[in-house]
């Protein structure tokens, strides 16, 4: 059942020894190829021998997305560009893109590890994996396409977008694994029932969802409609793409990250300091394999925490629990620290709310205000203005005992919330700050 | 004894109402009672139509949310006091009335009030033990 059972059951002793060993090395690559690395080591007059133990690791600086920017597009290669056989990008909401460049050894060494990946989701080269991920810079569709290829399952590159027709091959092909954003495999069930496709018709076993936070209630509902198992996957391009850490079918709680290949480490966002073994924090990666893009420290911005506990699948690498929320798309309501998943939380839990909510965020006469827009259809509608009202008052009073905000509610008419054929804009934050 | 009502979900946004009148006749619907209700973000339009699994088909697929309830039909004479003297009936035996609209007939004579009632066998037994008239749905719908 395991890819690689050699490294993903080394016992934590030999996986430990084996990242010194990786870490050693890449600190001296990064440090004699990448003249970011270099000056920022001589500014703070350090050198790769100072690296003794991995515990030596928070000497080290920290690599940050604007860093990767500051250096675009190929500064942050530590191999000649004719090495590099691929580049992927993505594409900044603001400013310039973030690149990142692959070997042929990075290549199949993420080929590898999305097939283990897969397998870790219970497939096997029997499957037929239909991957909605999108093709092209961004790293999910080409991600999760080779490592189906290296697994030997049949990949379909369905891509994004028309979806009608997405749902007719998945019930044609009888495609049993199925690869997209949590959002959008609820965008797919929606117009499965539009176009009276039934769930019944469907092979779908599992899904491998990724590239955006979800919740427990979210899977729950997949689940549910799919009757399907819905497994986290988690990976950042700046890093490798899909396919650095991934929940296992065995035990569904927390995603594995794939730590012959990456070294986690959870510290305070605002110190920059290493938080003990378990507790919250944000996750900062390290390569270790990579060549032709490897990064030192990368602060992801992702909160979570890192389980020791041994899983019961036998693999011995830590789970990272799923992510709660960034440190950078928290927002701070009236001095409130409030993660977007929390609120998507909460409407969940109520009864008959869909998963498709908005938050907007207001500053009027220097006072916040949050506003939660949920959809109404027809599991919560009434005829009844009463009802309606009694709801939204239920919503905010759960708000406001969860998060100490209050919130002001609006319903809207379904699928009045723009939604991409990827990910929902949650947000909209209107403050001038 | 009770007619077919449907209601819409609408958002208080410029245009939302003339969508679903829109939608209607484009379907070849017609409509018979209408009454809105809203509050400062939202409303819901309540119909009496001529065909309410038409309209409700074709509002669906323009996306809007709709609902469907029984509600009563009753007639009265349009002169002071029809109104109070039907209200007291219900007070009297406690029946809620969860909200009524009105309307007065071509005819000009009579005034049909729709009424949704929290138990609406019971109020249809009172308003025939009174002798108020009842218009069945399939008067209803074809007034
Ligand atoms: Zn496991």
């Amino acid at each position: 059942m395991v890819f690689d059972v050699q490294k993903e059951t080394l016992p934590r002793d030999e996986l430990e020894e084996l990242q010194l060993k990786r870490l050693k090395y890449l600190v001296q690559r990064i440090y004699h190829n990448v003249p970011f690395y270099h000056q920022r080591f001589k500014e703070l007059e350090l050198k790769p021998d100072r690296l003794r133990s991995l515990s030596d690791l928070k000497y080290l600086p920290f690599t940050e997305k604007q860093d990767l920017r500051n250096n675009y597009p190929f500064g942050m290669f530590a191999v000649p560009r004719e090495s590099v056989v691929r580049v992927h990008a993505s594409s900044g909401t603001t400013g310039k893109a973030t690149v990142v460049g692959y070997t042929q050894r990075d290549v199949e060494n993420w080929a590898g590890l999305m097939a283990r990946s897969f397998e870790a989701a219970g497939a096997t080269r029997a499957d037929i994996v239909h991957n909605a991920y999108g093709y092209g810079l961004f790293t999910g569709g080409l991600g999760a396409h080779y490592g189906a290829e290296a697994l030997g399952a049949t990949i379909l590159p369905v891509s994004g977008g028309a979806t009608k027709r997405q749902v007719m091959l998945m019930r044609d092909f009888g495609s049993t694994v199925l690869c997209c954003t949590p959002s959008y495999s609820l965008h797919l069930y929606e117009t499965a029932l539009a176009s009276g496709i039934s769930i019944e018709d469907l092979k779908l076993r599992v899904g491998v969802f990724g590239a955006e936070p979800w919740t427990e209630e979210m899977r729950n509902d997949i689940q549910n409609k799919f009757g399907i198992k819905a497994l986290d996957i988690y990976g950042l391009s700046e890093i490798m793409g899909p396919g650095v850490a991934m929940e296992c079918i065995a035990a569904q709680e927390g995603l594995h990250i794939w730590e012959d290949h990456f070294l986690p480490e959870i510290i305070d966002p605002e110190s920059g300091e290493p938080l003990p073994l378990g507790e919250k924090g944000e996750l900062v990666v390290t390569t270790l394999t990579k060549e032709a893009q490897p990064l030192l420290r990368y602060r992801t911005r992702d909160i979570t925490r890192l389980n020791p506990v041994p899983c019961n699948c036998g693999r011995t690498h830590y789970r990272i629990e799923r992510i709660t929320g960034r440190s950078d798309d928290m927002l701070i309501i009236r001095g409130v620290n409030v993660f977007p998943s929390q609120i998507e939380s909460i409407l969940l839990e109520t009864e008959g709310l869909s998963p498709h909510y908005q938050l907007i965020i207001n500053r009027e006469s220097g006072m916040d205000t949050l506003e939660v827009r949920v959809e109404v259809d027809e599991n919560i509608f009434s005829d009844e203005i009463k009802h309606l009202q009694r709801l939204e008052k239920k919503i905010q009073t759960h708000i406001k005992d969860f998060l100490g905000v209050t919130a002001k509610i609006t319903m809207v008419e379904p699928r009045s919330i723009a939604r991409s054929e990827g990910k929902a804009q949650r947000i909209v934050d209107c403050r001038k700050l | 004894m009770k007619v077919e009502q449907i209601s819409v979900f609408l958002e208080n946004r410029a245009g939302r109402l003339a969508d679903v009148t829109r939608t209607l006749a484009e379907s070849g619907v017609n409509i018979r009672a209408l009454s809105l209700a809203d509050t400062t973000d939202f409303g819901i339009l309540r119909l009496i139509v001529t065909d309410h699994e038409r309209a409700k088909k074709a509002l669906k697929e323009n996306g809007f949310t709709v609902g469907r309830t029984n509600v009563v039909a009753a007639e009265v004479e349009d002169r002071p006091g029809g109104l109070h003297a039907i209200l007291t009936m219900f007070s009297e035996s406690g029946i809620n009335v969860e909200y009524m609209y009105a309307f007065v007939q071509q005819s000009g004579k009579n005034a049909v009030l729709i009424f949704r009632f929290d138990r609406t066998d019971e109020a249809v037994e009172i308003l025939q033990k009174n002798g108020v008239r009842i218009i069945p749905g399939d008067e209803m719908y074809n007034i």
